[in-house]
C-alpha cells in the first residue's frame, strides 16, 4: 500500500514536471524561428527582433524553460502575446463556462451510463439486454460533432425548447439563460461519454454477479437481480471509480469541441482560437492546465479507488 | 492458423457486420479513384441543396456539389488516416513496449511511468500541440492519434510481453542460443500480435473519429480535400435550414467506426484462446471492458 501510494505521489509531481517539459519542447524544437511563423511573411526583420526579445527566444532553452515554470509555481502562466493579458485570469474567466459544462457533462454521463449499464447486464441474453448494448455501441461510434448537430435539430430547430447556440452576454448573472445554454452541450458530450462508461459498468455489473456473495444473498432466498442490487451494486460502484479518470479526459476532450458547436466562451474554444493565432503563451499555459488537471485527477480517482476498495488494500 | 482466425471471425455476427463494412469503406475509396458520379470538384450553382433523387442520388451540398461523390473520394481520406495513423501506432507501441518490458529494471520502470504520463495527453491536445507549431492537415491527424494509440498499445501490449517472456519457451529459445532479437522477432511479437491487432482496428475507429473532431476545428482536413469531417463541419452552419445534408457524412463516419469497434471486440473474441470456448468461461469474462471508445478524442 505504501508503495502504491509512493509510486502515485511521485507520478503525481513527475507527471507535470515532465508534461510541462513536452509541451514546452513541443512548442520550441522544430525547424525555423518561432518569431518569423509569428510575425508571418509580412512581419519585418524589426518586428520579428522585437518579438524575439519579447518572448526571450534570444535566451537559452534552459533559462526560458526555468522562467516559464517558475512564473507557473507562482500562478502566473505567461502573458498573450495579441491581447497582452494573463493566461491565468483569461483562464480563469474561461473556467465559469468550462467547469459546470465539464460537471453537467458527468452528471448526464452518470445518468445514462450507469442505470443503462446495469439493466443492460442484467438483461443479458434476452432482448433488452442485447438492444441496449447494440445502442450504447452505436453511441460510442458517433462523433461528438454530429451528436450535437442532431440534439440542435431536434431540440432546438423542431421542439425549440433550448437555444441552438451561444451563451448569454451577463453570463452567470442571467442564472437560468446560462444553465439553458449549457444543457445541449452537456447532453451531447454525456450522451456520447456514457455510452462509453455504460460498456464498462455492463461488465463490472457482469462479473459481481459471477462472485459467491452474489450467490450466497440468492441462496439465501433473494432473487438474483435484488441479490445483485443489495450486495453487487457497491463493488460495481468502486470498480467504475478509476473509470471516471479517464471519463474525464473524454469530457474535457469533448468540451474543445463543443464549445465551438455551441458557441461558448470556454477555455476549449479560446485553445481553439489560440491555436489558429499561433500565440505561444497562451497555448503553452492552456495545455499545461487542461494536461494537468486530467492527469491529477486520473491518479486522484487511482488512489481513491485504492483506498476504499478493502480487497485492493489487502492485495497489495 | 490465419484462415482459422479468419472463419471464426466470420462467424462471430458482429465480425461478419465488422469485415463487410470495412472491406466496404475500402472498396468505395478505390472505385473512386477511378469512378465518381460526378466529378468531384463539379461545382453546380443552379443544384445547390437539392434532396436525394436522380441524378444527385444523396442530393447536394451548398455548392452543388454532389453528396454521394463526396462520400466516396471521403473514404479515401478515411482510408489514409485509418491505415496511417495504425502504422504510426503499431511503431510506437512496439517500440515503447519492448523498452518498458525487455531493458533493465530501472529503464523498464522509467518507461512505464513515462508511458503512464504520455497517457494523460488526449489525442487532441497532442494534435493541437503539433499544429500551433506546423498548421493543421491531415498528417497532423495521422500524427497525433499514431502517437496517442501507439502509447495506449503499449501500455496494454507491456505487461503481456513480460508475460510471454516469462514462460517455458522463450527460456526454452534462450537456452537453444537465439539471440535476443532473434526470440523477440520469433517468438515475442507473435505472441502478443493478437493484443496489438485488437488495439489497432480500435485505434482506426479511434482516427475517424479524431479526423472529424480535427478537421472541424480547422487543425485536419483543409478546405477542398474531400473528407467527411469536413464535410459535416461544411454544412454544420446551415443545419438549421438543410438538416438531411448534415445527415450524410456522419452516418457515414458512425457507421465506419462502429464497423471498426465491433471488428475489434470480434477479432479479440476469436483469437483469444481463453475466450473461445465461451461455455467454460465465467460469465464475466468474456465482457471484460473493453476498448477506450471516445476518451482518447471526442
Amino acid at each position: 500500500m505504501t508503495r502504491f501510494l509512493l509510486t502515485r505521489v511521485a507520478l503525481l509531481i513527475a507527471g507535470p514536471l515532465v508534461a510541462s517539459i513536452l509541451i514546452f519542447l513541443a512548442l520550441r524544437v522544430f525547424p525555423g524561428d518561432v518569431a518569423q511563423l509569428i510575425a508571418g511573411s509580412k512581419g519585418t526583420p524589426a518586428q520579428v527582433a522585437q518579438l524575439r526579445e519579447q518572448l526571450g527566444l534570444n535566451e537559452p532553452l534552459w533559462t526560458q524553460y526555468v522562467d516559464w515554470i517558475g512564473g507557473v509555481f507562482r500562478g502566473d502562466l505567461g502573458t498573450s502575446l495579441l491581447t497582452g493579458s494573463s493566461v491565468t485570469e483569461q483562464l480563469a474567466e474561461k473556467a465559469q463556462v468550462t467547469v459546470p459544462l465539464a460537471l453537467m457533462s458527468m452528471l448526464v454521463a452518470l445518468l445514462v451510463g450507469v442505470p443503462f449499464g446495469v439493466l443492460s447486464a442484467l438483461g443479458r441474453g434476452k432482448r433488452s439486454g442485447s438492444a441496449i448494448s447494440f445502442i450504447a455501441q452505436a453511441l460510442a461510434s458517433v462523433p461528438v460533432i454530429w451528436a450535437g448537430m442532431l440534439l440542435v435539430i431536434v431540440f432546438a430547430l423542431w421542439l425549440q425548447w433550448l437555444p441552438a447556440q451561444g451563451f448569454p452576454r451577463g453570463g452567470w448573472n442571467h442564472t437560468p439563460q446560462a444553465f439553458a445554454s449549457l444543457v445541449l452541450p452537456a447532453l451531447t458530450i454525456g450522451v456520447v461519454e456514457g455510452a462509453v462508461l455504460l460498456r464498462f459498468v455492463r461488465s463490472a455489473t457482469l462479473q459481481a454477479m459471477t462472485e459467491d456473495y452474489v450467490r450466497t444473498a440468492a441462496a439465501q432466498g433473494l432473487t438474483r437481480t435484488r441479490a445483485l442490487l443489495r450486495d453487487g451494486l457497491p463493488n460495481v460502484a468502486i470498480s467504475i471509480i478509476s473509470i471516471l479518470g479517464l471519463q474525464f479526459a473524454g469530457i474535457v476532450v469533448g468540451a474543445v469541441v463543443v464549445e465551438k458547436l455551441f458557441n461558448l466562451p470556454g477555455i476549449g474554444r479560446m485553445l481553439v482560437t489560440d491555436v489558429g493565432n499561433r500565440d505561444l503563451p497562451m497555448v503553452q499555459g492552456e495545455m499545461l492546465t487542461l494536461t494537468v488537471v486530467v492527469l491529477v485527477i486520473g491518479v486522484v480517482m487511482d488512489v481513491v479507488h485504492r483506498l476504499i476498495d478493502p480487497r485492493l488494500r489487502e492485495a497489495s | 492458423m490465419r484462415a482459422n482466425t479468419f472463419t471464426r471471425l466470420w462467424s462471430i455476427g458482429t465480425g461478419r457486420f465488422g469485415l463487410i463494412v470495412v472491406a466496404l469503406v475500402a472498396l468505395l475509396a478505390a472505385v473512386s479513384l477511378v469512378w465518381t458520379p460526378f466529378d468531384p470538384k463539379d461545382v453546380d450553382v443552379a443544384a445547390r441543396w437539392t434532396g436525394p433523387g436522380w441524378p444527385h442520388l444523396l442530393g447536394t451540398d451548398g455548392t452543388g456539389r454532389d453528396m454521394l461523390t463526396q462520400l466516396m473520394t471521403g473514404a479515401r481520406t478515411a482510408v489514409f488516416v485509418a491505415v496511417g495513423s495504425a502504422i504510426i501506432a503499431t511503431v510506437i507501441g512496439v517500440v515503447l513496449a519492448c523498452l518498458g518490458s525487455l531493458t533493465p529494471r530501472l529503464v523498464r520502470e522509467g518507461v512505464a511511468t513515462f508511458i503512464d504520463i504520455l497517457i494523460a495527453f488526449p489525442v487532441l491536445i497532442i494534435a493541437m500541440m503539433i499544429s500551433s507549431v506546423w498548421g493543421g492537415s491531415l498528417w497532423v491527424v495521422v500524427i497525433a492519434v499514431g502517437i496517442g494509440f501507439g502509447v495506449n498499445i503499449a501500455r496494454v501490449t507491456r505487461p503481456e510481453l513480460r508475460r510471454v517472456l516469462a514462460s517455458d519457451f522463450v527460456l526454452a529459445a534462450r537456452a537453444s542460443g537465439l539471440t535476443p532479437g532473434q526470440v523477440v522477432v520469433r517468438h515475442l511479437l507473435p505472441n502478443v500480435a493478437p493484443v496489438f491487432i485488437v488495439q489497432l482496428s480500435w485505434s482506426m475507429g479511434v482516427a475517424l473519429l479524431a479526423e472529424a473532431g480535427l478537421s472541424y476545428l480547422g487543425l485536419g482536413a483543409s478546405v477542398g480535400e474531400p473528407s467527411w469531417g469536413l464535410l459535416l463541419s461544411e454544412t454544420q452552419q446551415y443545419i438549421l435550414v438543410h438538416p438531411l445534408a448534415v445527415v450524410w457524412p456522419g452516418l457515414m463516419i458512425s457507421i465506419s467506426v462502429l464497423a471498426l469497434n465491433l471488428l475489434g471486440d470480434a477479432l479479440r473474441e476469436a483469437t483469444d484462446p481463453t475466450l473461445s470456448r465461451r461455455r467454460r468461461v465465467p460469465r464475466g469474462a468474456r465482457n471484460a471492458p473493453s476498448q477506450p471508445g471516445s476518451t482518447v478524442i471526442a
